[in-house]
């Protein structure tokens, strides 16, 4: 098995897969009807785009498994996905903020990799690509409007900005797997994704009045499957069912 | 009889979006191609959305109208690329979805959506995202009617 293209399609994957779980957990608790069917729209995206990758995956793998098997049956230390992905939802603004931070990868990873020189991975971006786009509209929208809306909205972004700060430069700093995948060709440059990244990020920031956080410190190891404390209680929801009756299927 | 491609082709016109029963998956875009090589024939369809839980529907729905008619030999092959667009929407499925009540996609933007009920254009975007991840909620200013839109993708 082609160990880094594994596990480079793993860290995507499980990026959607977590973000879409997580987004979820809004499904019937959203602050108005519109925006809870918005976040419920997002994580079916990001959860079909998982699909897709999953189902790769499991041929690269080559043991005879499948999707199910690696969205179910994996446990913590075996995801790839970077921490911002599992933390809390919050409130609505930290769960705003979080998405654009994401969206603002997501969308120029997908472009990036519609030239990969793997047909398959190339094919899942150019579908997955126009999806992202329209999430990054949504998330960027929102943090102007929270940012610049209300006395505290105004405060609720600022303070999820300074929660989430820390957790934002983990996903364009290459892994093994990614730097794997530059190299071959069948993946992305993440230093050509920073700088447009980082742009996209303070022009929205400083549009919504929101100051940008001084900190430098970032966390990382997700890429290596170490984790924060919230993806194990993710899991247990997420695969209570395959753990608890094996094999079940719909 | 003979099978060929537009028999084929007229037996899945009856398959429609569960979602959008008025709509076939012709008429959609969402099957590509029917190929038949040496009596085994390929039918080839595309998701509008990665994550449209309809695909699994269409699949069957495919199955079953096929073996109805008693067709056994086929396969369904789902492709990714080229990505579906609302570009391959027909005319006549355009036509089709706005007597059904849904604003068509409309490939000059968001600002000129007529509303499907009393064809005025003075119209507002609700919420980007809709009852299915392929529209979005928009509201007549004219008769107060909020409507889906068939987004442009």
């Amino acid at each position: 098995m082609n160990e880094n293209l594994f596990n480079y399609i793993l860290q995507q994957a499980d990026n959607c897969l977590i973000l879409g779980q997580r987004l979820g957990e809004w499904c019937g608790h959203g602050p108005v009807l519109e925006q809870d069917i918005a976040m419920t729209n997002i994580a079916l995206d990001l959860i079909g785009q998982s699909r897709m990758l999953y189902q790769y995956a499991a041929e690269v793998q080559d043991e005879g498994k499948s999707e199910d098997d690696l969205a179910y049956l994996r446990d913590a230390w075996d995801f790839k996905n970077v921490l911002l992905v599992e933390q809390t939802n919050g409130d609505f603004a930290k769960t705003i903020l979080r998405q654009f931070l994401f969206d603002s990868f997501n969308c120029p990873f997908y472009e990036k990799l519609k030239d990969s020189n793997d047909e398959r991975l190339a094919a899942i971006a150019e579908k997955s690509h126009k999806e992202a786009l329209y999430h990054l509209k949504w998330s960027s929208d929102w943090v102007l409007r929270l940012g610049d809306g209300t006395e505290e909205s105004h405060e609720r972004i600022q303070n999820a900005l300074e929660e989430l700060w820390s957790y934002s430069e983990e996903i364009v700093n290459p892994s093994e797997a990614d730097d794997d995948a530059k190299e071959k060709g069948y993946g992305v440059d993440l230093d050509a994704i920073k700088s447009e990244r980082t742009d996209k990020i303070k022009e929205v920031l400083e549009e919504a009045t929101l100051a940008v956080p001084e900190g430098t410190y970032n966390h990382s190891g997700g890429k290596e499957g170490k984790h924060t404390e919230y993806l194990g209680y993710i899991l247990a929801d997420l695969q209570f069912l395959q753990r608890a009756y094996p094999g079940n299927e719909w | 009889m003979v099978i060929d491609q537009d028999h084929i082709s007229q037996l899945l016109e009856e398959v429609t979006d569960p979602e959008i029963p008025v709509i076939s998956i012709r008429d959609l875009g969402i099957l590509r191609d029917i190929k038949i090589e040496n009596d085994q024939i390929e039918i080839v369809i595309t998701p509008t959305y990665s994550g449209c839980p309809a695909m699994l529907e269409i699949e069957k729905n495919i199955n079953n109208t096929l073996k109805k008619n008693g067709i056994e030999n086929f396969k369904i092959a789902t492709v990714l690329s080229p990505a579906w667009t609302t570009d391959w929407m027909s005319e006549e499925g355009k036509q089709k979805l706005k007597d059904y009540g849904i604003a068509p996609p409309n490939p000059t933007g968001e600002s000129d959506i007529q509303c499907p009920n009393c064809g005025s254009y003075n119209t507002i975007l609700v919420s980007q995202f809709g009852s299915t991840a392929c529209k979005s909620l928009f509201k007549c200013e004219d008769c107060l009617e909020p409507f889906d839109y068939f987004k442009c993708h």
